[in-house]
């Protein structure tokens, strides 16, 4: 490879930015940032094969290239198509963009349990957030919703099927950081579900970060389960010498004591270094840990509320809701 | 008399065994092609001859080929797709039946022109006794030396292999198709890479119909020319309808693009006209998914020239008053049946066949179900109507593969043309149980869009 | 079969399974997987989890991977069934023939309803979708045969016939009887 690959020189909703060929439109979006930002439900950039399938980042392609400028008929999944240079984007300035992504929060919802009120992930629920900004505030749906029972898969964490909304993300994680899967997904259309088919304890070093992969409650830790809403936990990042993983974590405080461990999440909710079973879920003392600081917050999310230095913004999204 | 490329030989007494087919004139395209034709040759003959995927999205076959991605020491592979699910579609399995020679042949010829070394036919589970049928035909060809090392002598080697599903319509898609040839469930993948580039393990793979690969034989064997001469502008060549419903003589016959839906339906050569002297109420001419065409608009587009068995003039007006050819599963209906009783049902096939992987199908096609369930029984509201209208325009064009547009382009023909009776369901709850609407009042396309 | 019974595939089916891997390149056995569930449950009468871990193992598979698979296909049983399935077409062109009244009348016939297997472990009723047969409608399918233009009096006919005749199954190797 040449050093001086040339650019591919690309608009998203009016922004300009220049990416490498072979970037998708997501990632390139990412790189403007703000509003340019298509959501995403299923793609996870470290998890090879994911993306396509949840259809929230459908985004409309109002010019292919410089060379073949003509637009695409259908909107294509962001995630999974790749720039051309010069080709124009439309996300949030597209009203065609808007009505199928209300469209896929509404297919997405009508079976969804809405007890965000007593799920753990509420505060920090991907799904929360689309529903917030793409949904409707009423449903249509008027038949009994698809229930499943509530399972425990692994010692640690508990699979509410009920919540899932299918993005395969944690089938990839077991694939690619376990070496033998357990779990896959089971059964086909709106009767598939998450699953091992036989009473099975997920046991590998590292499944535990299906947790934090799932983008809804559907995966959640059993030692933080209940125990308080995210908003009311301190994050710190956190770090320790740990023989198995990079032992850079982020410890959720309650006063001096850790409720619960996590990856380290970036500004669009992925985890870039993966840790293992034993500091999830074992390393629950203050002292296991050295403390670098408070983890920085977006100051939108609820999470930031009640902490910190901040002003509680009178924009914050969550907040003006209720 | 129409000209019949395929099934000419059909009624031949032990046509299924390879004595009687090579007496049949079979296994000339193999032989022409091999001794006489470069792959490419073969490649430009079927390009000339105008042949379309008869599988139902109707793509040029012979540019397609031309995609197939070479690369140095890769293993290319031709896909024969005979996963045939589509409701109204039964043309492969009797091609497969009655002439398994005829397709092990077309696999032949096209693997050649292709370069590939390893061919498989997928094929529904669910006809695993025809599966049987091929590989004894198979094992025919491979003793007479049609398939294996150096077929006859050309040099050229071809292993073909027969492969079943186990009950899943979305295996038709040819990525999924994929997929389960692969032993895996049958979700779509993304596009791009396509199948010609990363296929079967991720080696550049073309995905046929059995019909498709059929109609390579009489193009080899007569010219590309030839075969482009039947037919009317880009509807070249003879189709294989499978007709059923209301009608006097259900079957698969092989037509000669451009007959008339008028001669298809009442001739005798074909149809033989409604069953019990009824009127037709509506038609599905290219299997389920296609748009339903409500009797004012079977016989005459909505510019009122007379509608033909060709891809053009079945999609004439769009899918404001047209349809499609699709994989030719051709259904009528007369005036004793029920549209919302008919597009709940097949709303239920593409729910049951949903494979679930990305959400606006794997939610939307079981709400269309249920929504179309309760108004079929009784129970539904006016606004079920709109609802259902919603549904399927979030479905259609936001999914991975095309099975959503399977599952919401019959909704939306039903209501675009039938929703009086739609409303009728509402606002007669207990009649429409015990009988049905019947045809819609004597109408005329302009009378509807007046 | 008991639950202590050892799962095996007796020496013909193992000759046919392995040449079914043969038919793929070295490595790429998994593509035998859906056949050979096949011939696991022509065999075995359904897929229980045993005979299921059974196939992962023959084929070099995780056990998941298999799970998956035969709960994604519907021809797959992973429930014990009769020994013999009666499978009707309940789609489109089945329907407008009569496909809703062959499945009453098998029902009444059987005293089961769909879904169910009679309390002998003869027959199990499926209403299944587009078996391709619409111009033949409506049908039914029993193991591996197509039996079409159904009329209550052929119902009949079928299901003494199969009450004491085994079905054919995985291409006739197997009578599940």
């Amino acid at each position: 490879m040449s050093e001086a690959t040339p650019k591919f020189k690309i608009t998203i909703d009016g922004h300009t930015v220049e990416v490498d060929p072979g970037t998708t439109i997501l990632n390139a979006a990412r790189l403007l940032g703000g509003d340019s930002v298509p959501p995403a439900m299923c793609y996870y950039t470290s998890l090879k094969g994911s993306g396509g399938k949840c259809r929230t980042c459908l985004v409309e392609v109002s010019k292919g290239s410089e060379k073949d400028p003509r637009p695409m008929p259908k909107l294509v999944a962001s995630c999974s198509t790749t720039v051309m240079d010069g080709m124009e984007i439309k996300n949030k300035s597209s009203q065609r963009v808007l009505d199928a992504r209300s469209g896929v929060v509404e297919m997405l919802l009508i079976n969804h349990p809405l007890d965000c009120p007593i799920c753990d992930q509420a505060g920090e629920c991907h799904l929360q957030d689309l529903a917030y900004e793409h949904g409707k505030s009423n449903t249509r749906y008027e038949f009994e919703r698809r229930t499943f029972e509530k399972l425990d898969i692994g010692e640690y964490i508990k699979l509410h099927m009920t919540r899932c909304i299918l993005c395969y993300r944690c089938v990839y994680t077991a694939n690619q950081l376990t070496d033998k899967r357990e779990h896959g997904v089971l059964k086909r259309g709106d009767a598939a579900e998450i699953g091992t088919f036989i009473e099975n304890n997920l046991t590998n070093d590292f499944i535990g970060n299906v947790i934090d992969v799932c983008p809804v409650g559907a995966l959640t830790d059993k030692t933080f389960r209940f125990r308080s809403r995210v908003w009311y936990t301190k994050p710190m990042d956190v770090h320790r010498d740990c023989p198995t993983c990079s032992g850079k974590a982020v410890a959720w405080m309650i006063g001096d004591e850790v409720a619960r461990v996590t990856a380290r999440k970036d500004q669009f909710g992925e985890v870039k270094e993966f840790i293992c079973n034993d500091c999830r879920f074992h390393k629950k003392e203050k002292s296991d840990w050295t403390i670098e600081g408070p983890r920085h917050i977006d100051r939108t999310s609820v999470i930031s509320a009640n902490h910190y230095e901040l002003e509680i913004p009178k924009h914050t999204p969550l907040l003006n809701k209720a | 008399m129409a000209r019949k490329l395929l099934l000419e030989h059909a009624q031949v007494e032990g046509i299924h065994t390879y004595d009687v087919y090579r007496k049949n004139g079979g296994y000339k395209a193999v032989e022409k092609a091999l001794k006489s034709m470069s792959p490419e040759d073969v490649v430009e003959e079927v390009k000339k001859s105008g042949l379309r995927g008869r599988g139902g999205a109707g793509f040029p076959t012979g540019m397609k080929w031309s995609f197939i991605a070479k690369p140095e020491g890769v293993p290319r592979h031709l896909l024969c797709n005979a996963d045939e699910s589509e409701p109204g579609t039964f043309k492969d399995r009797y091609l497969m039946e009655k002439i398994p020679h005829l397709l092990i042949e077309g696999m032949i010829v096209s693997s050649y022109a292709l370069g590939c070394n390893s061919s498989y036919i997928y094929i529904r589970g669910e006809y695993m006794y025809v599966l049987q049928i091929l590989e004894r035909a198979i094992a025919e060809a491979y003793a007479n030396g049609w398939l294996g090392k150096n077929i006859q002598g050309s040099g050229y080697d071809l292993d073909l292999h027969v492969s079943p599903g186990a009950g899943a319509y979305i295996c038709g898609e040819e990525t999924a198709l994929i997929e389960s040839l692969e032993g895996k469930r049958g979700n779509p993948r993304m596009k791009p890479p396509f199948p010609a580039v990363q296929g079967l393990w991720a080696r550049p793979t073309v995905v046929n119909n059995v019909e498709t690969i059929a109609a390579v034989v009489p193009i080899v064997n007569e010219g590309g020319d030839s075969y482009a001469a039947i037919g009317v502008g880009k509807s070249t060549g003879t189709k294989l309808i499978s007709a059923s419903g209301n009608i006097n003589k259900p079957g698969v016959y092989e037509i000669e693009l451009g007959v008339s839906v008028e001669e298809f339906i009442y001739s005798d050569q074909y149809c033989g006209g409604m069953k019990n002297g009824k009127r037709i109420k509506a038609c599905v001419p290219g299997g389920s998914s296609v748009p339903i065409l409500p009797h004012y608009l079977i016989t005459k587009t909505a510019a009122g020239e007379s509608r033909l068995m060709t891809y053009e003039s079945l999609a004439d007006g769009g899918f404001a008053s047209g349809s499609m050819l699709g994989s030719g599963g051709f259904i009528v209906y007369d005036e004793d049946q029920c549209i919302v009783r008919n597009t709940w049902n097949f709303s239920r096939f593409y729910h049951h066949e949903s494979c679930g992987q990305c959400s606006p199908c794997r939610e939307g096609t079981g709400w269309m179900e249920k929504v179309l369930h309760r108004l079929e029984y009784g129970h539904g509201k006016m606004e079920d109507i709109d609802l259902l209208w919603d549904i399927q325009r979030q479905i259609e064009g936001n999914t991975i593969c095309p099975l959503g547009d399977a599952a919401a382009w019959p909704v939306a023909a039903a209501i675009r043309h039938f929703r009086e009776e739609f409303e009728w369901h509402v606002n007669e709850p207990k009649r429409c149980l015990e009988t049905n609407y019947g045809l819609v009042k004597e109408k005329t396309f302009e009378s509807v869009n007046a | 079969m008991t639950e202590n019974q050892e799962i095996q595939f007796p020496e013909h089916l193992l000759k046919e399974v392995g040449r079914i891997i043969s038919q793929f390149p070295e490595g790429k056995q998994k593509s035998a997987l859906i056949r050979v569930l096949h011939i696991a449950q022509a065999h075995f009468g359904y897929l229980s989890t045993p005979v299921m871990d059974y196939v992962a193992r023959l084929l070099h598979i995780l056990p998941i991977e298999v799970y998956e698979v035969a709960t994604f296909y519907s021809m797959y049983d992973t429930q014990p069934v009769g020994r013999v399935k009666l499978e009707v077409c309940r789609t489109g062109p089945c329907m407008i023939e009569g496909a809703e009244t062959i499945v009453s009348y098998i029902e009444k016939k059987l005293g089961i309803k769909d879904g169910e297997t009679t309390s002998d472990g003869i027959f199990t009723l499926k209403t299944v979708e587009c078996l391709g047969a619409c111009g033949y409608a409506p049908m039914l399918q029993a193991g591996e045969k197509f039996h079409e233009h159904l009329t209550e009096e052929k119902v009949d006919q079928l299901i003494e016939m199969y009450r004491n005749k085994p079905v054919a199954n995985y291409m006739g190797l197997e009578n599940n009887g």
